[in-house]
Formats: C-alpha cells, sequence, structure tokens
C-alpha cells in the first residue's frame, strides 16, 4: 500500500516543512501520494511530483480556503477509507496537528507525534521521537494501518529528485460538525519588525523578564554584543514584543553563532528554532529548566542582576 | 448531544492532567515503556492556564460551573483536590486499573465519554503536558464529541453563544469562531493563573469529587489501554549527547564575569 503525505500550503506556495517530509519519505522506497487541500490549489499540486511524489491528490474546494483542521479530517478520512493507505504522514504545524489527532479518532488509528526519525525495520514502519524534554529517544511503532504520524518541524529539508505527479482531484464532502468553526480574519505573513534570520548574536527574553519594559535590558545587552533581540511566544502571544523576533516553531528558525536565553524555560517549541545555534548560554533561575539541557553555559540565577552587570563589563572590555 | 444554553450560565469543561514535578526527573520505565509515574506528580502547569481561563469566564458572566476532569490513576486525585482549591466547582476522576498504557486515541475515547455526561458548552485544555508535549488530544476528543474546535488559544471571548479566539500559526495570527458547545485548548500565554487561597484549599474538601469506572463510562477493556492503542513503544535509547557543557550558580551578578571569560574563551567577543 502507497503512504500519503499532506502537503500544507500557504499564499501559494508549499510549504518547505511538508516538502521535506515528503522527499524524506520517497526516499524510503515506497510509492507515494501528496495530498493537498485548499481553494485554488490544484496549479500548486504538479511541484509535489518534483520533491518524490508519483500521484498528488487534490482536494479543491471553496470551503477548503482556510487552513481549518476538521474539514481536512472529512477529506483524508474519505481518501484513506476509499483507497487505503499504508501510512499518512504530516510535517508538523499548527494545522496538521489537529488534523492528525482528529483523523487518528475518527479512524480509530496509531498517531505518533513529534518524530524526528521514520525507518522501515523489517519491512515494519518505526518511528523515532525524543521524550522527555529529549532526555530520551523512544522507537515507537504502529499497530496496523494507516499508521499516521507528525513529524518535529525542521527535521528534513527538503530534496529535490526531479520526478513527475500525475494530478487527480477528489472529491470532498464534509460533515456539519466540522465547518462549524470559521475564520474571521487569516494570518498574513508580517513584514515589519527586525530581521533575526541573519543576526550573529542574538540575546533572546521570555517570560522571565517579569514586564514588557525588562526587554530594554534585552536590548541594551544586544547592543553591547552587537546583535538582535528575540523572544518566545509566551512573550509574543502576550503582546511584549513582536511576532517577527519570535524564534521556534511557529516563528522563524535562527542559526546564530551566540544565543543568549534569558528567562526561557526551554520548551521543545522553542529549541527546534534556534538548537542549531553554535553556542547556547541560558540564563534562568530555576536549576531544573530544561533548557540547561542543551546550553553550552548555563547560568542559574536571577537575570535582572546578571544581564546589567554582564552589559556593563562588556561596554567596559570594548571601551578598553 | 451537548446542551446549547445561552451565556449567563455557562458550564464549562476543564481537561487537566498530572505531571511530574519540574524538580523529579521523570523517566520511562525501562520495563513496561510506560512513564514512571512514582516521582513526584503535580497539576500540569499548562492546565492551570485553562482553569483560571474557565474561572475567568464564569466570573465575568456572574453564574455557571467549572468542572475539572482528569484521567490518570488513583493519586492523581491529588491533582484534581488542587483544581478544586483553586476554584473548580466539581471534578470527575475517570480512573480505571484498564487505562493503563493508553495512547492519544484510548485516552481521547475515556475522556470524550467522561464529557459527553457532562454536556458543557465549552470544554477547554491546556496548551500541552509537560510530560508528553503531546499537544493534539483536544482534536482527537472534539472528533469523538462530534464538536468544533480551536487550538493555541492566545485570547478567548464568549458572546452571543459562540467563542471568538485568536491564536497564532506559522504565520502570524488567525480570528476564529465557533458556535458553543465548541472545544478550545488554550496557550499558556492566555493569562496568569492564581494560585490556591487558605480558603480555598479548605474548602476543597468539600466540593463534590466523583470517579468514573469504565464500566460508568460504557467502555470495555478493549477500547482503553494498551489493548484500545493503535500504537507501541518498542525500544528506548540515548540521545545523542551534545557536548560538554558547564553549569556555574550565581550570587548577586557574579556570574557576569565568567559569561565575559567564557565567551572570550569561545573566540564570540
Ligand atoms: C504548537 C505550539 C507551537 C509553539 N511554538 C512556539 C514557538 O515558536 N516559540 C516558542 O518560544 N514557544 C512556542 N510554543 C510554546 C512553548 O511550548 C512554551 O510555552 C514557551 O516557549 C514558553 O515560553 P517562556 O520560556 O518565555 O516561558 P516559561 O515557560 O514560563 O519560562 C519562563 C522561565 O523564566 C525563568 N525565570 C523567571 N524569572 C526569572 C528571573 N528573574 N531570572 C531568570 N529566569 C527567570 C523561569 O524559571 C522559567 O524557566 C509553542 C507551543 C505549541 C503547543
Ligand atoms: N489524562 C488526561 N486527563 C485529562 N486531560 C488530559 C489528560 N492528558 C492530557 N489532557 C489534556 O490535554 C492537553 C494536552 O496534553 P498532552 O496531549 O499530554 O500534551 C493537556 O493540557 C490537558 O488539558
Amino acid at each position: 500500500m502507497p503512504t500519503l503525505v499532506y502537503v500544507e500550503d500557504h499564499e501559494g506556495e508549499l510549504s518547505r516543512g511538508s516538502l521535506g517530509v515528503l522527499s524524506y519519505v520517497a526516499g524510503l522506497g515506497d510509492e507515494v501520494a501528496a495530498v493537498l487541500c485548499g481553494s485554488g490549489v490544484k496549479e500548486l499540486a504538479g511541484e509535489t511530483g518534483r520533491y518524490g511524489a508519483a500521484r498528488a491528490l487534490v482536494a479543491d474546494d471553496p470551503a477548503l480556503e482556510h487552513p481549518l483542521p476538521q474539514p481536512r479530517v472529512d477529506v483524508l478520512a474519505k481518501l484513506v477509507g476509499d483507497r487505503g493507505f499504508d501510512a499518512v504522514v504530516f510535517a508538523a504545524s499548527v494545522l496538521t496537528a489537529d488534523v492528525a489527532a482528529g483523523l487518528a479518532a475518527r479512524l480509530g488509528a496509531g498517531l505518533n507525534w513529534d518524530l524526528v526519525g521514520l525507518e522501515r525495520k523489517d519491512g515494519e514502519l518505526v518511528g523515532k521521537r525524543p521524550a522527555l524534554q529529549d532526555s530520551v529517544f523512544v522507537d515507537v511503532g504502529w499497530k496496523g494501518e494507516p499508521r499516521i504520524a507528525l513529524i518535529r518541524s525542521g527535521t528534513w529539508d527538503a530534496a529535490e529528485k526531479g520526478g513527475q505527479a500525475e494530478v487527480e482531484e477528489v472529491p470532498v464532502e464534509l460533515q456539519d460538525f466540522s465547518q462549524k468553526a470559521v475564520m474571521l480574519e487569516r494570518a498574513h505573513a508580517e513584514s515589519e519588525g527586525p530581521s533575526i534570520e541573519e543576526a550573529d548574536v542574538i540575546v533572546a527574553g521570555g517570560r522571565g523578564l517579569g514586564e514588557p519594559k525588562n526587554f530594554g535590558l534585552l536590548e541594551e545587552l544586544a547592543g553591547a554584543l552587537g546583535g538582535a533581540v528575540a523572544a518566545t511566544r509566551a512573550v509574543v502571544d502576550a503582546g511584549w514584543y513582536p511576532y517577527a523576533s519570535q524564534v521556534g516553531q511557529t516563528g522563524k528558525t535562527v542559526t546564530p553563532k551566540l544565543y543568549v536565553a534569558c528567562g526561557i524555560s526551554g520548551a521543545i517549541q522553542h529549541k527546534v528554532g534556534m538548537q542549531s545555534a553554535g553556542t547556547i548560554v541560558a540564563i534562568n533561575k530555576d536549576p531544573n529548566a530544561p533548557i540547561f539541557e542543551y546550553s553550552d553555559l548555563g547560568v542559574v540565577g536571577d537575570l535582572h542582576e546578571i544581564v546589567p552587570k554582564l552589559t556593563q563589563l562588556l561596554k567596559e572590555r570594548k571601551a578598553s | 448531544m451537548l446542551r446549547g444554553r445561552g451565556v449567563g450560565d455557562v458550564k464549562i469543561a476543564v481537561c487537566v492532567k498530572e505531571t511530574p514535578e519540574a524538580t523529579a526527573r521523570a523517566r520511562i520505565d525501562p520495563g513496561t515503556h510506560r512513564l514512571d509515574r512514582s516521582g513526584a506528580s503535580t497539576l500540569n502547569p499548562f492546565d492551570t492556564h485553562a482553569l483560571e481561563e474557565s474561572l475567568r469566564v464564569k466570573e465575568k458572566t456572574g453564574e455557571g460551573e467549572v468542572v475539572a476532569v482528569l484521567m490518570g490513576p488513583p493519586q492523581a486525585a491529588d491533582s484534581l483536590r488542587k483544581a478544586l482549591a483553586i476554584g473548580a466547582d466539581r471534578a470527575v476522576h475517570v480512573a480505571d486499573d484498564a487505562h493503563a498504557g493508553s495512547d492519544l486515541v484510548a485516552t481521547a475515547r475515556a475522556l470524550a465519554k467522561a464529557l459527553e455526561r457532562e454536556e458543557a458548552e465549552l470544554v477547554l485544555f491546556g496548551q500541552q503536558g509537560s510530560d508528553s508535549d503531546g499537544a493534539v488530544l483536544w482534536s482527537a476528543v472534539a472528533e469523538l464529541l462530534r464538536l468544533p474546535v480551536i487550538s493555541q488559544a492566545a485570547s478567548l471571548e464568549l458572546a452571543d453563544g459562540k467563542v471568538k479566539v485568536s491564536r497564532q500559526t506559522e504565520y502570524g495570527y488567525d480570528v476564529i469562531e465557533a458556535p458553543l458547545p465548541c472545544v478550545v485548548a488554550v496557550s499558556d500565554a492566555i493569562n496568569e493563573p492564581r494560585y490556591p487561597s487558605l480558603k480555598g484549599i479548605m474548602g476543597a474538601k468539600k466540593k463534590p469529587q466523583e470517579t468514573a469506572s469504565l464500566a460508568d463510562l460504557g467502555l470495555s477493556g478493549d477500547d482503553v489501554g494498551a489493548d484500545g492503542s493503535r500504537t507501541e513503544v518498542l525500544a528506548l535509547s540515548e540521545p545523542p549527547s551534545r557536548g560538554e557543557s558547564r553549569k556555574i550558580e550565581d550570587e548577586g551578578g557574579s556570574a557576569a564575569d565568567q559569561i565575559v571569560s567564557f565567551l572570550a574563551e569561545k573566540k564570540l567577543l
């Protein structure tokens, strides 16, 4: 049986994350079909062939215009029911996490999430999942198909394979309850705000700053280091700092030479955006904060005392 | 089906779980391949935000009821008591040995059955379990209840029998609306949770706390636990190590010197 890979799109482009998953899964040697759901997405479908899809299944319907999960569960459940798939694989996103879980519940199927590896071992699909703040790796399996998998964001880069996909439209039949949630305003790319992706040094702040004005401390430190300021989702959601500065799963992925994390707990969704930084320094008052598990230098202490002193020392050093 | 009442006497169910305390090193039992729950546990910190939001909605509308629903082993009753101390009116503990080893869908089945009996207008979830980082359970539960679902809510507004949510995605902020009854998972930025007061702690013991067995929920052993799960743990291994790391303790800002030396040593200045 073939494998189905969900390919997400936004403003006329296929997401790099889903193309990464598509090209990786195609490399496992199984026959792979891509599925796209949206309104006016048919013209994007052919591109999946270049990333290894033999077939592109397209659910193109105005009712699928907005990235809401439940109508997509209807489409995928019907596809799986009609055709049978060995596995349904998603690049994790806010949208696909909800689609995958809804689909697993509808079909009574197994869902393994946050995978950073997927292989065939003796013919059986096996996933690799870092668990408990990445302190242990777990090999996970499925008891029967369809095997539903969510892949941690940033796991595989999209690799062009140069093939062609046969594009086929599939029917869209939606349940009543699936259409009850409606999009009133849709997110769009925000161009305003500083660019943190190019910075060699990033000073990032989280809820440990205590209040929005304390980002001033980080701006001064960033100034002394010649870097940019970034933030966690917790403080961006709270309106303390702009979304354009957010690092993590739903923010930016950054690879500076130096990342200084101040008052950040170090959740996995934050880690995926900054783990490739050259050197990570963390300041946190909780000695058990997960961020210390992947810091090169961990400082247990109060950022309000340490950061201003650090800025002062760096300024003095520069002056001398 | 759940009732669709107007706002005014809103009934809210909040799904909470018990997770290992941050200070206790959580581990997976190499024998059973299950989370070792013998260490110190606590109410999942992410769920206190869902609880707080339910209390705020109730306080705003003046009337209503907040029910905390938890599936977990007997000792998890402590976490439910904490939810009552913080302000929930009632608690339902889904407890049965048969639930051990439940995966996402098996857990969703049990919770959906418990929630069906509650007929709440609003079912709230936290952002994630601090132990599992699953962050998907609500969608499976909503599917089984055949209710609309909205996740990652950074703000929540209830009016005219509808819930309006703003939430962050990879592309910025969406605003989504759904009619009640509805399932919503809230982000940890939605509010600053209150702590239990002494009065709350004293009063918690008198609040109704009910236990629901498998039979109470109309489920059989095949629906839940390892038998009802279509995923399995095959093996455990060590993660790749990140190389040497140093940890220092600050005293009154003294660490600043050490950070500068460290950066100089790494040629980062
Ligand atoms: C689907 C999804 C996507 C997500 N995407 C992202 C994302 O893109 N980016 C992201 O960052 N998160 C993301 N998250 C959220 C993530 O799970 C965490 O909730 C978030 O990263 C926590 O932010 P924080 O570290 O600022 O806050 P907290 O977890 O509250 O941590 C604050 C830390 O500050 C410390 N502290 C407090 N006071 C002080 C002090 N005086 N001095 C020093 N330290 C102090 C505390 O010990 C604590 O460790 C996502 C979650 C989900 C479910
Ligand atoms: N055993 C459980 N009982 C009740 N609610 C739960 C349980 N497990 C998870 N939840 C809810 O689901 C959310 C996501 O948890 P998780 O899927 O473990 O990341 C939590 O924040 C809780 O609101």
